[in-house]
């Protein structure tokens, strides 16, 4: 029964693993580059709902703070591609890596700024109540973290396969010359997918204060979401949120079973050991380099 | 416009263009030379600190600069070095023995670290490091009977030839210290560039594929690099220690690899000028902004608070406007205005203008 409780509050931590990695794997399916802010993202649009929702800040009811949070966060996405990465269009990649890593610390400055640095819950209808399940107490916001992160990777991944904007992204960063020689306009497609990418983030980002706290350094556990996005192989969307579910179960089993000071490592010593020994993640996609 | 005419090839490999850079080069290091007598004791050290961080980006510019492999994780190098600096000094073991030895160590750890990473490019090498520098701060915490784990390590002084070098006791015998090491590592930074060895890093940053077709061994050269990087970051981590006197587990953070890395950009990726004005960004900094604020509340009135965060937010947003608008780094932009000078009024802004590839990506699904 024990173990049954730390496994589920290991999936619903590995649930905003994953929603962090998904974010990740967004931008790199489509542009090829990756966002090291995207842990920062999530955190701002934390504090973004927080601002909006908590009575002590605007205090609007959440169901209407909801949509106009993502709505933000969908602009904040535009906007970061529109005035920043755009520009770096045709640089190498780790241009992009040291750019998005300065924008993280300028996010963390800015919130640090806007709304100090003291963890704060998100005040959430959920809040609260208990589900008891066959002696299981599970927290209502648990379960509302699976089964959103459920659906959002389904739907991403639906739509990454299915609709004609979902493969033009794919086209876009596999050749982005011949895509945009098919017709694809490659900077607005790269547009809407960080936009995109903050939407995704700002779910992560609710869904981790309803059910924990937030501060401004909470965008640091982006790097934990490395770990899950590097095991899921990093182009895969299935794949990220089974990395974030590995992560995330590891880690309460890990601080249950193994002495403590070598829990912690847990994740760490497993993003290590996958890239060395399968370098393209458990649900690789890439095959032999044609040169 | 001065023509350099090469009439032999020593002339073409020699470190320096002409008489007139090598006389600027003197006249820096004379500049440097009479810092003792030019500045006091607190102007010193600072001076001492940006030498040790102008070591720590050499270090990281050999990997990233010239081989191409990003590195967000060069912090652990800079602990493994300052802390086996101060075990073997605990050891009895005299510092001029110590000191090579810690940064030898750490070359050692660094290819041990580079046979698992050779096979990753990129972005997975980035967040490989990441990890590590990450875990490196457990590692120190469980190590604790040579770490000193949370508590840490104090270290005082330590002898040269019976004579104490110590950071605050004879802050000028501890520069000469710094700057001696801070001249090695750069001359045998200048000479593995006109190297075969140095060339290879190039060509193996700028291409793989036509590097391995020129007939460099891909992985020994990566190898090479990785070892010499660690080394010579093991040296800045063993002066920082030294530096700073009392370090434990959170000193040598994963924020220290990212700064590093930072350092090196804002600098100029690729010039060992880079390295130095970088370290001269980074060392200054702090003082810059708590004058500047002092400044700021005099003129609003209000006491200079203290805003956490303040400095990575600075630094993040330099960073970001010299990618945007200079990412050849402070030396580029150095760069452009000499030439400007030397060709005026001929000029041109596409001179500098880079080469931009469309990408291609690896995954096949």
């Amino acid at each position: 029964m024990d173990n049954a409780q730390l496994l589920i509050s290991g999936l619903a931590n590995g649930c905003v693993y994953g929603l962090i990695a998904l974010g990740f794997v967004l931008i790199y399916k489509a542009t090829e580059a990756v966002n090291f802010a995207q842990g920062d993202f999530m955190m701002l649009g934390a504090f973004v709902t927080i601002g909006l929702t908590n009575t002590e800040y605007m205090g609007l009811p959440f169901w209407m703070a909801l949509p106009i949070s993502l709505s933000i966060m969908a602009a904040v996405g535009y906007l970061v591609d529109r005035l920043i990465i755009r520009r770096l269009f045709g640089e190498s990649q780790s241009a992009v890596v040291i750019l998005t890593i300065a924008m993280g610390f300028v996010i963390r400055f800015v919130a640090g700024l806007i709304w100090g640095h003291e963890p704060q819950t998100l005040q959430n209808p959920l809040a609260g109540k208990d589900i008891r399940f066959g002696g299981l107490v599970l927290g209502l916001e648990d379960v509302a973290v699976i089964v959103v992160t459920l659906l959002l990777t389904i739907g991403l991944y639906l739509f990454f396969s299915r609709t004609k904007l979902g493969l033009a992204m794919q086209a876009a960063s596999q050749n982005q010359l011949a895509a945009y020689y098919m017709g694809i306009p490659v900077k607005q497609v790269q547009g809407v997918i960080w936009a995109l990418a903050g939407v995704v983030a700002c779910i992560a980002g609710i869904l981790f204060a309803a059910k924990g706290s937030v501060d401004p350094t909470t965008g640091l556990l982006g790097i934990k979401a490395f770990a899950a996005a590097v095991i899921g192989g990093f182009g895969s969307l299935p794949g990220a949120l089974a990395g974030g579910l590995i992560v995330g179960v590891i880690e309460p089993f890990a601080s249950r079973y193994i002495a403590a000071g070598y829990s912690q490592v847990a994740p760490y010593a497993l993003l290590l050991a996958v890239l060395i020994f399968r370098p393209n993640g458990l649900f690789s996609q890439v095959r032999a380099k044609k040169v | 416009m001065r023509f350099v005419f090469k009439t032999n090839y020593i002339q073409d490999i020699r470190p320096w263009k002409d008489g007139y850079q090598l006389s600027l080069y003197l006249f820096l290091l004379a500049l440097v030379f009479s810092a003792p007598w030019l500045l006091d004791d607190f102007f010193l050290g600072e001076l001492t600190n940006v030498l040790i961080w102008a070591i720590a980006g050499l270090g990281l510019m050999i990997l990233t600069g010239h081989t191409g492999q990003v590195s967000l994780g060069h912090a652990a190098f800079l602990a493994f070095g300052c802390y086996a600096n101060v075990a073997l000094i605990e050891a009895g073991v005299p510092f001029l023995l110590a000191f090579p030895l810690s940064g030898i160590l750490t070359g050692i750890a660094g290819v041990t670290v580079a046979i698992p990473a050779l096979r990753l490019h990129g972005i997975y090498l980035a967040i490989f490091t990441l990890a590590l520098s990450i875990l490196m701060d457990d590692i120190i915490v469980l190590a604790e009977p040579i770490t000193g784990g949370v508590t840490g390590k104090f270290v005082g002084g330590v002898e040269i030839f019976g004579k104490l070098v110590d950071r605050w006791a004879t802050p000028v015998e501890f520069f000469w210290l710094v700057l001696g090491v801070t001249l090695l590592v750069t001359i045998g930074y200048i000479n593995l560039l006109r190297a075969p060895l140095g060339r290879s890093f190039i060509a193996v940053r700028d291409s793989e594929v036509s590097a391995q077709a020129m007939g460099v061994d891909i992985a020994r050269t990566k190898m090479i690099s990785f070892a010499l990087s660690c080394s010579v970051t093991g040296w800045a981590g063993a002066l920082m220690g030294l530096y700073a006197g009392a370090f434990n587990n959170e000193t040598f953070s994963v924020l220290i690899s990212i700064q590093l890395l930072m350092m090196i950009v804002i600098g100029g990726l690729g010039s060992i000028h880079g390295a130095f004005l970088g370290a001269i960004v980074v060392g200054f900094l702090p003082q810059f902004l708590s004058i500047s604020k002092e400044y700021v509340g005099a003129i609003f009135g209000g006491n200079a608070v203290a805003i956490p965060g303040l400095e990575f937010g600075i630094f993040g947003m330099i960073l970001i406007a010299f990618i945007l608008f200079e990412p050849l780094g402070m030396y580029g932009r150095w760069l452009k205005i000499r030439t400007w000078f030397e060709l005026f009024p001929f000029y041109r802004k596409e001179m500098f203008k880079r080469q931009k590839s469309y990408l291609k990506t690896e995954r096949l699904r």
